[in-house]
């Protein structure tokens, strides 16, 4: 049961889901995603939101979901416990994003990220002309109750990548449903990421983060 | 008006005899017990395939009565709000059951129950009973009614340690299980108010070291006992917002009447108790409480391990007494067993009666809950 209006965001992570896979989405919301994975790939699904109302959207729609706060992170998951965990617009919300990208690339093979891009060209228009924090429509808060705690680019997100050793693996860029093919940072409002595991890099970022590595010889 | 509608309407509770001499039933502590009661109700029809049981659990001062009214009485059974037609367990596609633990007073074989061996009541000559030996009987009742597998098992508090100790003893005689504001565990703290409880029925003289039936009962100790578990089943905001700091016009402040409201409540609910509860029953069961861990020999990655059950967790924000921190370690221990599991912590200011009045996020979570686990055939 895909939604009537298109949504070409929520339609790409569709597809790059394989068939009965085991999804875990962090920020689930009202579960939408989830239940449509599990209509149309048979995927088993499982979410985490940290807001009751999305709470009780998800068990009306039958999907198994904990309510937590995905900044304390995903300890209880051994490594890569799902074929898939989904960041959909969740990742600049997060008090502790890096914490939690590399929870998610520990306990998932792959990692689907898509973020709002902050160097779309309207909101630069807003921020030169006007002299405003840019309010668009995929960024549609005012600056005080925006749920949006850190401010990326399409290119601070490769940035970050590379820094962290998340390799991408297939990327999309988005304005208005429509899929943006030159100079996305600056025309494309949404990017979607598909990351895995780069070679070593769960030693990599044991040392980065200083804890212990727990199968390192899985991965190095 | 609808309230009747919605009701089971008259109910008559029902008895379930086992484990008579010689084959008394073998407890926990190694003692043995027998001829057992429980006294049970049941709400709807059984289907034909018996796969529409759910079994609820009670909690410290619950009993088999959760609803529907009996001839003659005013006030509904426990967790009316819950089971009914339409309701969170809906009585037209359910078959609920709910028994009286052994060791309680409400019909199950308990300490006041009359001990076959000297013709008169147990006492402190009744064997210590645990949450596992609650279970186990109840195992012994849906066996006898013929259910090979319950829909569910359900209960908040001490129900909820009912419902996790079917986790782990029966997993292949549940489909799934809802343990509410509960813990695999007490804690030291909730350890040390039911010991309050215990040391006001064992300071009243009227106890006689349990041996009190056929004389005056130790009400005052029992009440007390019974005020203690009511200022841990609220909240301070609950408190504040039912009491405030209001008084009773007729007392004056320095004369130790019930001056401020939340005394007078204290004191009612107290004496309220002792009418139908007894203080022996009160000691067993609370014991049982405390001595309850499911983590005493096992690890917490492994207490669930072969379970295949659908599970949903509820805990409220303001529960002090059972605080979410104890709910989200069963959503861990779940977890780490791969087990399909929903955690949800209902915003609430009731404090650990939220179990009980926060029946609109309970009724819409089990219901879909429910409704997913019937659908879904291979659970």
């Amino acid at each position: 049961m895909t939604s009537s209006t298109p949504d070409l965001e929520h339609d790409t992570i569709l597809a790059w889901v394989d068939r009965g896979a085991s999804v875990l989405d962090l920020g689930c919301g009202d579960g939408a995603l989830l239940a449509d994975l599990v209509a149309t790939k048979q995927v088993t699904a499982c979410g985490i939101d940290i807001d009751e109302h999305a709470i009780y959207q998800c068990v009306a729609r039958g999907l198994s979901v904990f309510h937590q706060d995905l900044d304390t992170g995903l300890a209880e998951y051994t490594d890569r416990s799902f074929d898939y965990v989904i960041l959909k617009q969740s990742l600049q919300q997060l008090r502790q994003p890096t914490f939690v990208l590399r929870e998610a690339t520990r306990v998932g093979r792959k990692v689907i990220v898509s973020i709002p891009n902050f160097a779309h060209y309207a909101a630069r228009f807003q921020v030169f002309f006007r002299g405003r924090v840019p309010v668009t429509p995929i960024l549609p808060y005012e600056w005080y109750d925006s749920p949006n705690i850190h401010f990326l680019s399409i290119l601070d997100f490769r940035d970050f990548c590379a820094d962290q050793r998340f390799r991408i693996e297939k990327s999309l860029f988005l304005r208005r449903n429509h899929a943006v093919r030159v100079f996305p940072n600056f025309f494309a409002e949404t990017a979607i990421f598909l990351l895995s595991h780069s070679e070593g890099s769960a030693v990599m970022r044991a040392i980065h983060s200083g804890t212990r590595v727990l199968h390192p010889r899985r991965d190095a | 008006m609808a309230d009747s509608d919605l009701s089971v309407g008259v109910v008559e509770t029902q008895y379930f005899t086992f484990a008579e001499p010689p084959n008394e039933f073998p407890l926990e502590s190694g003692d043995r017990l027998g001829p057992i009661t429980l006294a049970y109700e049941s709400y709807g029809a059984l289907n034909a395939q018996r796969s529409n049981a759910v079994l609820v659990l009670h909690a410290l001062s619950g009993d088999g009565h959760a609803a529907g009214y009996h001839v003659g009485e005013e006030r509904p059974g426990w967790w009316d709000a819950m089971i009914g037609p339409g309701k969170a367990l809906d009585t037209e596609t359910y078959f609920v059951l709910c028994s009286n633990v052994i060791g309680g007073c409400k019909g199950s074989t308990g300490p006041s129950s009359v001990n076959p061996t000297t013709g008169r009541p147990y006492g402190l000559a009744f064997p210590h009973v645990t949450i596992r030996d609650m279970v186990t009987a109840q195992e012994r009742l849906i066996t006898h009614l013929g259910i090979d597998r319950l829909l569910t098992v359900i209960g908040g508090s001490m129900g909820g340690m009912q419902v996790l100790q079917w986790m782990v003893a029966h997993p292949h005689r549940i489909r799934s299980a809802i343990p509410i504001a509960t813990a695999l565990h007490h804690s030291p703290q909730q350890i040390a108010f039911h010991e309050v409880g215990r040391q006001a029925i064992f300071a009243d003289p009227n106890w006689r070291h349990g041996d009190y039936y056929g004389q005056d009962p130790p009400a005052r100790g029992l009440a007390v006992a019974r005020m203690v578990g009511h200022i841990t089943y609220m909240s301070d905001v609950s408190m504040a917002e039912k009491f405030g700091r209001r008084v009773k016009a007729d007392q004056p402040p320095f004369h130790f009447g019930p001056h401020f409201e939340v005394e007078g409540y204290l004191r009612y609910r107290g004496d309220h108790f002792v009418q139908r509860f007894d203080a022996n029953s009160y000691l067993y069961i609370t014991k049982a409480i405390d001595a309850f861990n499911l983590l005493a020999d096992t690890r917490l990655q492994d207490v669930f391990k072969p379970l295949r059950a659908k599970i949903l967790v509820i805990a409220f924000k303001s529960d002090w007494l059972y605080p979410a921190y104890q709910s989200q370690e069963i959503v861990r221990a779940c977890k780490l067993a791969h087990v399909d599991a929903t955690y949800c912590e209902i915003p609430s200011t009731y404090g650990h009666d939220a179990f009980l009045l926060e029946v609109d996020e309970e009724t819409h979570l089990i219901t879909h809950f429910l409704r997913t686990v019937a659908h879904n055939r291979e659970a």
